[in-house]
């Protein structure tokens, strides 16, 4: 009873942030929102019992997505142009994917059914075998670090991949590491400080060059 | 930000607990919530923290980013590592099984080495990421 209450408060709260960031136009406030939104979302992940899930969302999803979405704003500018065109093409295409994902939940098995296919395979193995095989309290941990560690091996490869295409894309050359207008400031400043700075400025323009 | 006085006080006395809290996160994780892309993130967003209150000269200087873009090849290469030692052990790739005499304890180690590499990898891609992200604020 009071699960279904967070529930529908929690589903209440993101349908109203939702449609705020969808009605506003000063970007740094949608920023903020969708911050909002991922929070709310990790308090969903928590009244499902998923905290390690939780944790990342809270963590990803409203810390670090929400500096660097403020970092972009100081790029671009605090207000949304108001769109020329209607959007009714994206519209119907929004409306009709959510009704088909609508309707695929009506297959779906009821959330922590025992006899769901996701129940049946090898989760009564990871659950009454994983302490004896692994060691350690936190199943969560057991499954993603040791049984499919091949999968998180995979992860880390992603952000390790996604690190690397950023550094290509806004790493820059050699020369224009610092820019032209704090070039002199730069110097002074490592002149002062020591050959760490300098030295860092000349690999990252290599690697860059070289890929 | 360098007018700031709360914010600089209050984000100085924070920044050591965040990065406790990370370490606490990172390896707590086999006992509890976390593990290393939570605590990647965590011990990331200190760093940032700093950059935006001390300017990200400052924060350049703390986090050389010489040093940060090799930890992030670091961390997924204690990862792969990890996998070989499995390999150089008799089981296959990623069987942390055979890192210690008792399978058990290989598992333990095993798990504490690549999430330590997992936390390495996210916390010095976030870096990086926030790093050339502010660098082209001008």
């Amino acid at each position: 009873m009071i699960i279904t209450l967070i529930d529908i408060t929690l589903l209440t709260f993101m349908g109203a942030t939702a449609i705020a960031i969808l009605r506003l136009r000063s970007l740094f406030a949608v920023v903020m929102l969708s911050g909002i939104y991922s929070l709310l979302a990790a308090s969903m992940f928590v009244a499902l019992d998923a905290v390690d899930v939780a944790f990342t969302e809270a963590a990803v999803g409203a810390g670090i997505s929400t500096v660097l979405m403020i970092a972009v704003l100081a790029l671009t500018g605090e207000r949304e142009l108001i769109p020329v065109r209607t959007p009714l093409l994206p519209l119907a295409v929004v409306t009709l994917t959510g009704a088909a994902l609508i309707y695929a939940t009506f297959d779906m098995p009821a959330f922590g059914d025992p006899s769901a296919p996701a129940n049946l395979h090898v989760a009564p193995h990871y659950l009454k075998d994983s302490f004896a095989e692994v060691g350690l309290p936190n199943v969560v941990t057991s499954v993603l670090a040791s049984y499919r560690g091949y999968d998180t091996f995979g992860e880390v490869t992603v952000i390790f991949t996604a690190g690397v295409a950023v550094m290509l894309l806004l790493g820059g050359r050699k020369g224009d590491d610092a820019g032209i207008k704090q070039e002199p400031e730069d110097k002074a400043g490592e002149n002062n400080a020591g050959e760490d700075d300098s030295g860092d400025g000349d690999d990252r323009g290599a690697g860059g060059g070289t890929a | 930000m360098k007018s700031h006085r709360v914010l600089r006080i209050i984000s100085k006395l924070l920044i050591p607990f965040i990065l406790l809290f990370a370490l606490y996160v990172q390896f707590h994780g086999d006992y509890g919530p976390g593990g290393g892309f939570q605590a990647g993130v965590i011990f990331a967003s200190a760093f940032i923290l700093y950059g935006l209150i001390f300017g990200l000269e400052n924060a350049r200087k703390v986090a050389p980013p010489a040093v940060v873009t090799r930890l992030i090849a670091a961390g997924l290469l204690i990862y792969a590592g990890t996998g070989f030692a499995g390999l150089l052990g008799g089981g296959n790739f990623l069987d942390y099984g055979v890192l210690r005499a008792d399978p058990v304890a290989g598992q333990h180690l095993g798990i504490m080495v690549i999430e330590f590499g997992v936390g390495t990898t996210v916390a010095a891609t976030m870096i990086t990421i926030f790093f050339l992200f502010a660098r082209r604020d001008r």
